[in-house]
């Protein structure tokens, strides 16, 4: 079955194969393992671009293939980066606890080392008690099991609340934004149990691995963001290659005749919204060990958005362009807004990138979906010669089969 | 004759408009009814609340042979007990290909689980080939379904009922935008298929009807004028008053 699936797709062939020379050629010119050419900063940016390519995958499979503009997945990935922040905060700070207790003449009790954790981390919000969320927070295995199923058990909710009302269209994108907001919202504040605005910081250090540098940690979390990145794109290409890729895309086109062809189409879409939260959370999780860094303001409801953007400068409804456009867009914004790009100077006017950077994205945006609605994706469609037949006449709906005017006439 | 379907003083008003008043209606289990009636008489709402899409304020709609009730049910749950629904304009899947389409259709488990797992196996691809054939669209397996003219769609709308394999097939306007010799071919198919199955054919051409030789039942202002053989109702003063006569 297996083989068969990869012999009927080639492309998750060439895109495992690509991925994984560039994870060679980034392990070759890196710090720890080669020749030093490319710095520990910018593999850290590399090994969260995989992440974010990653989330764009989730984003793809439930706006591209099932058709849901959902615009709260990075609220997911968000979630998914602190319930394993916590994990890594909690550890790390209690290693320092432990340290500077033992040269007390007493041997420290396991209450003044809680006490001690407590009162390091939540110092800063004025608080010294652990909130009742960080009961799991000593274990890493309880921690990365909540990673998938907090945002699972959130998405299911919420999912079930939103497709039982049968809620869609802009109206299920106000929805999610909506849940965005108010997530980011509570997070800001200090009695939520997460540091409010401070976030959870020092995620870069593994407990327990003092002595390894960061240039091989670095290089750690990139294998590992490209491995899931990877096991990601089979997992979903497995998915949309059968017959529930078949589903879904058809509920996306006329739901109301899958109904009637007597699927639950409310079923299926809370079945795709779940599985694509939870890999934006797995995305999540593996992103912000190497960000280092995690507050509420990554929960803002604009981080979404720029996932929806992605997926559609790269190409919706096809998995290679919305990492192509992750990739790319995540890339180049980094570039621009790290103020990289050489400002350009017209005499009475300086052209700031840092500033201009998003006006650029939007005309981009406007642009690729007016010109181009394949988005980059579609320029492999071009190489291949794969030009839609000329069909004559307007299509009369949305889709790449709609029936074309002169075609309705006959 | 225990009935397949009973429908029983159903009503159903939008907006204070009663567009279904008091029916009643009942078919066996393998028997074949043309319903007619002008515009605005019901037709389409009648088989919304069958389907599940409308609820209806009053009445019972009872299926199968332990009297289910229908209303309580989604429009999903009700396709896959067994009622099977084909549009007046073709509605398939036109960004996917024919072959696409008859799998989706074909009578399988509908769960998300079931499906994530389901690859075809020889015996489905043969089924799938089966009903092409039968439909006329062999040669086209492999082509997009919005790539086949306005016929062949409707062809394969059809193909995807065969495959769901109901029990109740509800057809709207079978006839419209076909050419004379798929006419004759949708007569007979339909002849064929009520063998087996309760087939109701909503119809405006009253030739059509007459080819297809079955009871009919006539609706009007959202309840049932008549309802006998094509000559008993057509003779009846009243259907010739509200829709005949009109013609």
């Amino acid at each position: 079955m297996t083989r068969t699936f990869l012999a009927k797709s080639p492309s998750v062939l060439i895109f495992l194969l690509i991925l994984a020379l560039f994870t060679l050629g980034v392990t070759l010119l890196s710090e720890a393992y080669g020749v030093a050419f490319l710095s520990t900063s910018f593999i850290k940016t590399l090994g969260k671009t995989l992440c974010l390519c990653l989330a764009a995958l989730a984003m793809d499979l439930i706006w591209g293939y099932a058709g849901i503009l959902s615009l709260g997945h990075m609220a997911f990935f968000a979630i998914g980066g602190y319930m394993v922040g916590m994990w890594l905060m909690y550890a790390r700070t209690e290693e320092i606890v432990v340290a500077a207790l033992s040269n007390e003449t007493l041997p420290a009790t396991a209450e003044e080392i809680r006490n001690g954790i407590a009162g390091q981390i939540f110092g800063v919000v004025g608080a010294s008690e652990l909130p009742p969320i960080w009961i799991f927070a000593h274990s890493l295995p309880l921690q990365l099991m909540l990673v998938v199923v907090l945002p699972g058990l959130i998405a299911l909710v919420f999912g079930w609340l939103a497709f039982r009302s049968r809620v869609t269209g802009v109206y299920l994108s106000i929805l999610t934004q909506a849940m965005t907001l108010a997530l980011a919202l509570y997070l800001f504040q200090n009695d939520s149990g997460l540091r409010g605005n401070n976030g959870l910081s020092g995620l870069q250090n593994l407990p327990g691995l003092a002595d390894v540098s960061q240039d091989n940690l670095s290089v750690w979390f990139f294998w590992a963001s490209a491995l899931a990145l990877g096991l990601g794109y089979l997992l979903v290409a497995w998915i949309v290659s059968g017959k529930f890729g078949s589903v879904i895309r058809a509920i996306r086109d006329d739901e109301a005749r899958v109904r009637f062809l007597g699927y639950s189409v409310e079923g299926y879409k809370l079945f795709v919204f779940t599985l694509t939260v939870i890999i934006a959370a797995i995305a999540g999780a593996l992103y912000y060990p190497q960000a280092g860094i995690i507050n509420p303001a990554e929960l803002a409801p604009i981080a979404s958005i720029y996932l929806a953007v992605w997926v559609a400068i790269g190409g919706r409804g096809r998995l290679y362009g919305a990492v192509i456009g992750a990739a790319l867009v995540s890339l180049l914004s980094s570039w621009f807004t790290g103020g990289r790009a050489p400002s350009i100077n017209l005499g009475i006017y300086t052209i700031n990138w840092v500033d201009w950077w998003l006006v650029l994205l939007g005309i981009s945006f406007v642009l690729v979906t007016l010109f181009a609605p394949k988005g980059i994706g579609g320029l492999f469609d071009l190489a291949q010669g794969l030009r839609r037949p000329d069909r004559k006449g307007a299509p009369l709906g949305p889709d790449d089969g709609a029936l074309m005017e002169k075609e309705a006439r006959e | 004759m225990s009935a397949l379907l009973e429908v029983s003083g159903v009503s159903v008003s939008f907006d204070g408009f009663r567009a279904i008043n008091n029916l009643s209606f009942s078919i066996g289990p393998a028997e074949l009814r043309a319903i007619i009636g002008p515009n605005g008489a019901g037709k389409t709402t009648f088989m919304d609340i069958v389907t599940g899409k409308t609820k209806p304020d009053a009445g019972k709609v009872l299926w199968g042979e332990t009297s289910v009730s229908l209303l309580s049910m989604s429009e999903a749950q009700i396709a896959r007990t067994g009622v099977g629904r084909k549009f007046q304009r073709p509605t398939v899947f036109e960004d996917q290909s024919v072959t696409e389409n008859l799998i989706m259709a074909l009578k399988a488990n509908r769960s998300p689980w079931a499906v994530l797992g389901w690859r075809a196996k020889a015996a489905d691809l043969d089924r799938v080939r089966a009903l092409a054939e039968e439909v006329g669209l062999a040669d086209a397996l492999p082509r997009k379904a919005g790539e086949l003219s306005h016929g062949q769609k409707q062809w394969l709308e059809i193909g995807m009922l065969l495959a769901q394999e109901p029990r109740l097939l509800l057809v709207d306007e079978p006839a419209a935008g076909m050419t004379l010799a798929e006419r004759e071919h949708t007569t007979r198919l339909l002849v064929d298929l009520a063998k087996t199955r309760a087939v109701v054919v909503v119809e405006h051409d009253m030739e059509f009807v007459r080819r297809l030789n079955c009871r009919v039942t006539v609706l009007h202002e959202g309840s049932v004028l008549a309802e006998g053989s094509l000559d008993h109702v057509t003779a009846n003063p009243e259907v010739i008053d509200v829709y005949l006569g009109r013609g």
